[in-house]
């Protein structure tokens, strides 16, 4: 099997319209949580959320960068996010100028958990008051989930593997861990992978609120609601935003002089087969999606320094963290696990890939993200380092990333630096 | 410049994302103007907002410049 590596990384988040500014924003220990702005939200049971801020904002995202006035008017927030952060990406790896012969081995696998549904709300709603021929031609492909990959191998040409993955929350890791595959099946050389989400409007948080999935109790502190492992978390606060890599087969990485970040070597997936939102009580899909990429890229319990968890700030935290012990120990094997929603939200289909691009940079830089607002440990957290409140130092060569999703959807990464 | 060949315009600006002062008469939303047929499809909802008129499908598959359009709407409008 041929070896991939991450060569590029591109990020647009509640902390910041790009990697830097996003990474170091984190590691501050900032929230990007506020009072929802993007709509009225005062008749909500949930009025918070960590929006992407504007371009006037310090840590503020500019779509005019990389994404046409036209395309930005015809698509839903979630693909411009994905368009820009594919862009930036591609800059990072230095890919912006291929070859043809090489954008036929270049692909796609960028996805989202819900795509566009604020423009359905909004077309819907159009459709009801003002009759059918007011529908815009553009809605239907503004608001498909595969329209991230479509847009931005239209932009640059790529001809190569154009997938999208839609499995809920767990989109971002199986979109990096499909794509990797592709490139070590030889299906393709380099793959832009990562997913996008933005779905904070008037149905998605009355519809995510319903499910009793997000926080209510916090709307008077949004920036403590998103408290993942703390005995007084109770749900996740919605995030926005988008996160792409570039994954590059290995020797081909080597032979140009990339900037070589990591390398993919574990990618675990699994089905709880247990109920649509709940996670299996005992976290059997969890640990099955662990185990999996840990067989896969050869490690063992002792291997992994940092775990970043799906840890989503709900009960299932703590049914995670008992997965994470059976597989690593209870010590976890001296790693350090953080839920950097706590800083971010909860970026549903995003939430993978942009995770995966702070486990990427927590090796670059040799420091370990911090779990917010984790004053009161919960039950099951003892002898458990959770990155408490501020960033670490530390040795970071293996890490897993995890994510789970609604479905009973499982997948787990395992990345390593490259000596 | 009459009064709807300026609201056209800006209308054309506006969507097709383009430099205003290539948005003349003559200029046509496909060749000139990187507009695809989708695009034209919302351009037209967009003059039937504006200019208060109904510009069916026949009459539309007709428009093919700026000039075209100002031109059916300065005819139908009421």
């Amino acid at each position: 099997m041929r070896r991939v590596v991450v060569t590029g990384l591109g990020l647009v988040t509640p902390l910041g319209g790009d990697v830097e500014t996003t990474w170091a924003n984190l590691i501050a220990g900032e929230s990007g949580a506020g009072p929802i702005t993007r709509f009225d939200a005062s008749n909500q049971k949930c009025t918070i959320a960590c929006e992407v801020k504007p371009k006037d904002h310090p840590w503020g995202f500019d779509p005019d960068k990389r994404v046409d006035h036209k395309v930005q008017r015809q698509v839903d927030p979630f693909i411009v996010y994905g368009i820009d952060a594919a862009g930036q990406a591609l800059e990072d790896a230095g890919l912006t100028d291929m070859s043809e012969a090489e954008k036929e081995r270049t692909g796609c696998s960028i996805g989202s958990g819900i795509g566009g549904l604020p423009g359905i709300e909004y077309e819907s709603v159009n459709l009801h008051e003002r009759g059918p021929g007011r529908v815009s031609p553009h809605f239907v492909h503004g608001r498909l989930i595969n329209l991230i990959t479509g847009q931005v191998q239209i932009k640059y040409g790529f001809m190569g593997p154009n997938h999208a993955v839609v499995t809920a929350c767990s989109t971002g890791a199986h979109s990096i861990g499909d794509a990797a595959r592709m490139i070590a099946m030889d299906d393709a050389d380099v793959m832009l992978a990562g997913g996008a989400e933005s779905t904070i409007n008037p149905l998605g948080i009355a519809g995510f609120a319903q499910a009793r999935a997000l926080n209510m109790s916090m709307n008077d502190r949004p920036k403590e609601a998103s408290r993942p492992y703390d005995r007084n978390r109770d749900g996740f606060v919605m995030g926005e935003g988008a996160g792409i890599v570039v994954l590059e087969e290995y020797e081909r990485a080597k032979a140009r002089g990339a900037r070589i970040y990591a390398e993919v070597t574990g990618y675990g997936l699994s089905g709880d087969a247990y109920h649509v939102t709940a996670p299996h009580p005992e976290g059997k899909g969890a640990e099955l999606a662990m185990r999996m990429a840990l067989r896969k890229a050869g490690l063992g319990p002792g291997d992994i320094d940092y775990i970043n968890a799906h840890g989503t700030s709900t009960m299932a935290d703590t049914i995670e963290l008992a997965a994470v012990k059976r597989v690593l120990g209870d010590d976890l094997g001296g790693a350090s696990m953080s839920s950097t929603k706590s800083a971010i939200g909860h970026l549903l289909g995003g939430a993978g890939a942009v995770e995966a691009i702070f486990c990427i940079l927590a090796i670059r830089d040799q420091i370990v993200p911090p779990t917010l607002n984790l004053i009161d440990p919960d039950e099951g957290t003892e002898g458990v380092d959770l990155v408490p409140l501020k960033a670490k130092k530390r040795q970071v060569r293996a890490v897993l990333n995890n994510s789970f999703g609604f479905g009973g959807t499982n997948a787990s990464l395992v990345m390593q630096k490259v000596d | 410049m009459s009064d709807t060949a300026e609201r056209v315009a800006k209308i054309v600006v506006e969507h097709l994302g383009v430099e205003a002062d290539k948005v003349t008469q003559d200029a046509s939303f496909i060749d000139d103007l990187g507009a695809d047929s989708l695009d034209i499809v919302e351009l037209v909802m967009a003059f039937e907002e504006e200019f208060g008129v109904e510009i069916p499908d026949d009459a539309a598959e007709k428009i093919t410049t700026v000039g075209d359009a100002t031109k059916y709407i300065e005819e139908h409008k009421g």
